[in-house]
């Protein structure tokens, strides 16, 4: 692919300037958190080293080839790449460092490399200029918030109002730091409107949070029990993931609407989203009529990669729904079993009372009561984060449902080129049959019509076509963010829960070294 | 189904609860014990150079029933009355994990082999550690006749041990298991009345103070021992729960091509580590301290009984007394009345004496079971910990990469 296309201006088309260029892209994934944003002086000697020869693939990028090395690249993060090359100076000083740090090292140039079609060699081909903007363009530097969930007003017409809280660097925001309030349907407001700008194009919209009805009314009448603040907790967790996610979409973080909703203080109330609603209703026939063209719909697949991913798709939306299954059993037992041991805690205690016969047996039996207590600190602890588990499953079903829909408008949007094809053609028949037939008073006028609609059926083909390659330009690239961005929320998530796995298991482990030691001071005793 | 259980020295958890020291005249133990489909047959061994006995070493086949009978027998003879009968073993009840393994063989389509592999031996586990209790609960009643000076020389023993042939005993049929129950009341509503009773003034300090003492024991005793139960029963349940997620975070990282393959993977092994340790925290808390808690409510129970006779015998004497005040005064019959309260009197302080002594050795015995139960559960949950933390840590160095 780059040898087809004029040198690169960074090196002089030779196979190990293109190595060291290979190298030098994978350097932004690897050693973005090390690098530093001034565009005078790098360190290149502080930069890892890398074994170049393993992942270098020769003068052409294959697709595969490109595949490979960010694959290997992120299984030896740390490994070194030294740099002693004097072109890669102006790459390294145009890469910021990213605001959000992340865990893996697969962030601000993603975006830009992950399209197979488009890789390596569109970075070659710009000027340092170019480079520098459009890197400053893919900043990440935003920051979102949700808190201080608000009960606002009574009784059934009682909502909670969450404080969204913005902290960016971006130009296009008026502030650097800025919150407003928002309720739940103005969220749900803003998916639906960038759902109708963006989707049918081939944009994964990221899904709003669910309604629920009966979660609100109980916040609603007023029942200030454990569940209801959970249930206020695990909703207020949702909206900052949804807005993260949102945000983190280069494309939709342009659009006016979702700068209107962080900045105005003020917005029209999207009272569409209601359930029951004309709107609410309209929805659901439309879900159901979409759902009956579906299979309707025969496609002739000219990609592979499309119903390849597909398939994909369809696979991994069956195991995490069934994990997330097993999951939500799990953590339900866990509650059990935190319930229970309290309860048992209580007998011991109460059975540690009542032998007063030997001091001895009542310091035993209060040893085995706290016993319990640790036991279920530790329940506790793990439910917490099996909790973070489990909504990390069920954000991911629901993003796996918005794919599948992207690929779904693909399908309609092929459908209608098909049809505007298929229209065409009668069209030229009729006027081929017009040309035999012999109606010489008709003739003329008929001539025009049908010369002017075919005219008009063949600029709808052609722009059916260019629609159509479109959006399966766009879906190529969006998957490939998607891909990216689950590793990386997965990977996350499991550190996570191991991390305060390992803590809990730590904290435990004093608190039982410390009670044997007593256990056997008493023995000594006894 | 047929099983066979060696009860060697880890066969025998709930020996822990009992700490037995008998002279070696007398040595009896379960050798082998066969599940046929409703009922186990247990295989009592005998070592003894008692003279009584025809020969050294010897062993008979007896069914629960059997033990039943001994125990009751044991507890109709009024020589016994002043001794803690050692508690009936419970029956042996295989039915709910019998249900189990067969729900589980009518198939289920959505769970993978290996899935269905796993559960077959959770379950098939569960029920060899069901059958290796009973085991133990029967042979912990055999020995601590064994081991009591008084309850070992009696003749249903002897020929409970040594009679090769079936006793013969039929279990309780309906109507003894109703009459069972309608004693048990009797019981209760003649204990409350005699507590009613006035001038029966409990003469010793001591068993008032134990009365109270058991009555509030029993209770609290038998609720952290329901309590303990469903405890263990959760974690069991827990551990079950993993199986499941570990075959599908199995299938997601088989399916994947980048680098949450690893991941998946290796938290899939992970879970499955959990589950095996939430397996072991079951058992161990199963053997230790559920285990005991139920034997000793039963024990427990047994000492209120022993309590119960002997307030009985106390009633009797202030009755033979009140009898003989009346006799004497109409002067009709003393002498009978006389000697019949004299016996009251002699059973009454035999009663007691031997009560005392026993509940003596009930409270030692009791004290010291708990005090190595909870000591070595404490060491087991440490030794699990421990182990626990080394390999999450060594995962979470794999993952960081």
């Amino acid at each position: 692919m780059a040898a087809e296309r004029e040198p690169p201006p960074l090196g002089d088309g030779k196979p190990t300037d293109f190595e060291d260029l290979e190298d030098g892209e994978d350097l932004f994934t690897s050693t973005v958190s090390t690098l530093e944003s001034s565009p005078s002086s790098p360190e290149p000697a502080s930069l890892p080293a890398e074994d170049i020869s393993a992942n270098s693939n020769g003068p052409k990028p294959t697709e595969v080839g490109l595949d490979d090395d960010r694959e290997d690249l992120f299984a030896e993060a740390t490994e070194e790449v030294s740099l002693d090359s004097p072109e890669r100076e102006p790459i390294l000083s145009s890469e910021p460092s990213p605001a959000v740090t992340p865990v893996t090292p697969t962030t601000l140039i993603a975006p830009r490399i992950e399209s197979k079609s488009m890789s390596a060699p569109v970075i070659f081909d710009r000027s340092r200029e170019e480079i520098e903007e459009e890197a400053n363009g893919d900043i990440f530097d935003i920051e979102i918030g949700v808190s201080d969930p608000e009960k606002v007003g009574d009784g059934m017409n009682a909502y909670m109002a969450y404080r969204v809280t913005t902290k960016t660097s971006l130009s296009m925001f008026s502030k650097s730091e800025f919150s407003v309030k928002r309720r739940f349907s103005d969220f749900l407001g803003l998916h639906s409107k960038l759902a109708s700008k963006y989707l049918h194009v081939g944009y994964i919209v990221p899904p709003a949070p669910e309604k629920s009805i009966v979660g609100m009314t109980k916040v609603k009448v007023g029942k200030e029990d454990s569940s209801s603040t959970e249930f206020v907790e695990k909703r207020r967790a949702a909206l900052e993931r949804y807005l993260q996610r949102t945000v983190k979409h280069p494309t939709l973080l342009q659009d006016p609407d979702l700068r209107q909703f962080l900045e105005s203080s003020e917005l029209p109330r999207a009272v569409n989203t209601q359930a029951l609603s004309g709107a609410g209703i309209l929805r659901m026939v439309n879900k159901a009529a979409d759902a009956v063209n579906k299979m309707t719909i025969k496609m002739n697949e000219s990609d592979a990669w499309f119903e390849e991913k597909q398939q994909q798709f369809e696979n991994l939306d069956q195991q995490l729904r069934k994990l997330h299954a097993s999951v939500e059993a799990l953590v339900c037992h866990r509650k059990e079993l935190s319930a229970n041991t309290a309860a048992f805690a209580k007998s011991a205690a109460m059975l540690g009372n009542s032998e007063d016969h030997t001091a001895l047996s009542r310091a035993l039996s209060q040893l085995a009561e706290v016993e319990e207590k640790i036991d279920q600190l530790h329940q506790e602890q793990a439910f917490a984060d099996f909790y973070m588990f489990s909504e990390l499953l069920s954000d991911y079903i629901r993003l796996i449902a918005a794919v599948k829909g992207v690929f779904d408008h693909r399908m309609k949007c092929w459908q209608k080129w098909e049809d505007a094809q298929i229209t065409l053609l009668k069209k030229r028949e009729a006027e081929a049959k017009m040309m035999v037939a012999n109606k010489p008073d008709k003739i003329q006028q008929a001539k025009n019509e049908i010369r002017e609609e075919i005219e008009e059926w063949e600029a709808k083909v052609q722009q059916g076509e260019r629609d159509f390659e479109q959006i399966s330009k766009t879906i190529r690239k969006e998957v490939g963010r998607f891909e990216k961005e689950r590793v990386k929320d997965f990977k996350t998530v499991i550190i996570k829960y191991l991390e305060s796995l390992v803590q809990t298991q730590q904290q435990v482990f004093k608190i039982e070294v410390l009670m044997n030691g007593r256990k056997h001071f008493v023995e000594k005793r006894y | 189904m047929e099983t066979h259980a060696e009860a060697g020295k880890e066969g025998k958890p709930s020996c822990a609860s009992v700490d037995l020291q008998g002279d070696s005249s007398l040595q009896v133990e379960i050798s082998d014990a066969v599940s046929e489909r409703d009922k186990v047959k247990f295989t009592v061994q005998t070592k003894s150079c008692l003279p009584h006995f025809a020969q050294t070493e010897f062993s008979v086949v007896r069914q629960h029933e059997e033990f039943i009978w001994l125990h009751d027998a044991y507890v109709e003879n009024e020589e016994y009355a002043g001794l803690i009968i050692p508690p009936a073993p419970p029956r042996p009840d295989f039915e709910a994990s019998r249900e189990k393994l067969q729900k589980l063989g009518e198939g289920d389509s959505s769970v993978t082999r290996e899935e269905f592999a796993k559960m077959k031996q959770e379950l098939e586990a569960e029920y060899l550690a069901i059958f290796k209790k009973t085991v133990a609960m029967h042979e912990v009643f055999l020995q601590r006749l064994a081991a009591h000076p008084t309850l070992r020389r009696d003749h249903n023993f002897f020929v409970f041990l040594e009679y090769g042939q079936d006793l013969s005993v039929r279990g309780k049929n309906r109507k003894e298991l109703l009459g069972g129950f309608l004693r048990n009341i009797v019981k209760s509503a003649d204990e409350a009345l005699i507590t009613g009773m006035s001038g029966l003034k409990e003469v010793d300090d001591f068993f008032e103070h134990e009365r109270t003492f058991l009555l509030e024991y029993h209770t609290r005793i038998r609720d952290a021992c329901l309590r303990a139960d469903r405890v263990m029963r959760a974690h069991k349940c827990l551990a079950d729960d993993y199986i499941p997620i570990s075959a599908a975070l199995s299938s997601l990282g088989t399916q994947e091509v980048n680098q949450l393959r690893t991941s998946f993977l290796k938290l899939a092994e992970l879970f499955e580590r959990l589950r095996k340790l939430e397996g072991r925290v079951a058992s161990d808390e199963d053997l230790k301290l559920s285990d005991m808690l139920r034997y000793y409510m039963r024990d427990s129970q047994a000492a209120k009984d022993l309590l119960y006779r002997r307030l009985r015998a106390l009633a009797d004497y202030e009755n033979a007394n009140k009898a003989l005040d009346k006799a004497r005064t109409r002067n009709r019959e003393v002498r009978p009345a006389e000697s019949h309260q004299q016996l009251c009197c002699q059973r009454f302080e035999r009663l007691s004496d031997s009560a005392k002594q026993e509940l003596m050795d009930f409270k030692s015995r009791r004290v010291s079971s708990f005090r190595k139960n909870l000591i070595e559960l404490a060491e087991l949950e440490l030794k699990h910990a421990k182990a626990e933390e080394h390999r999450l840590l060594a995962l979470l160095h794999l993952l960081w990469r």
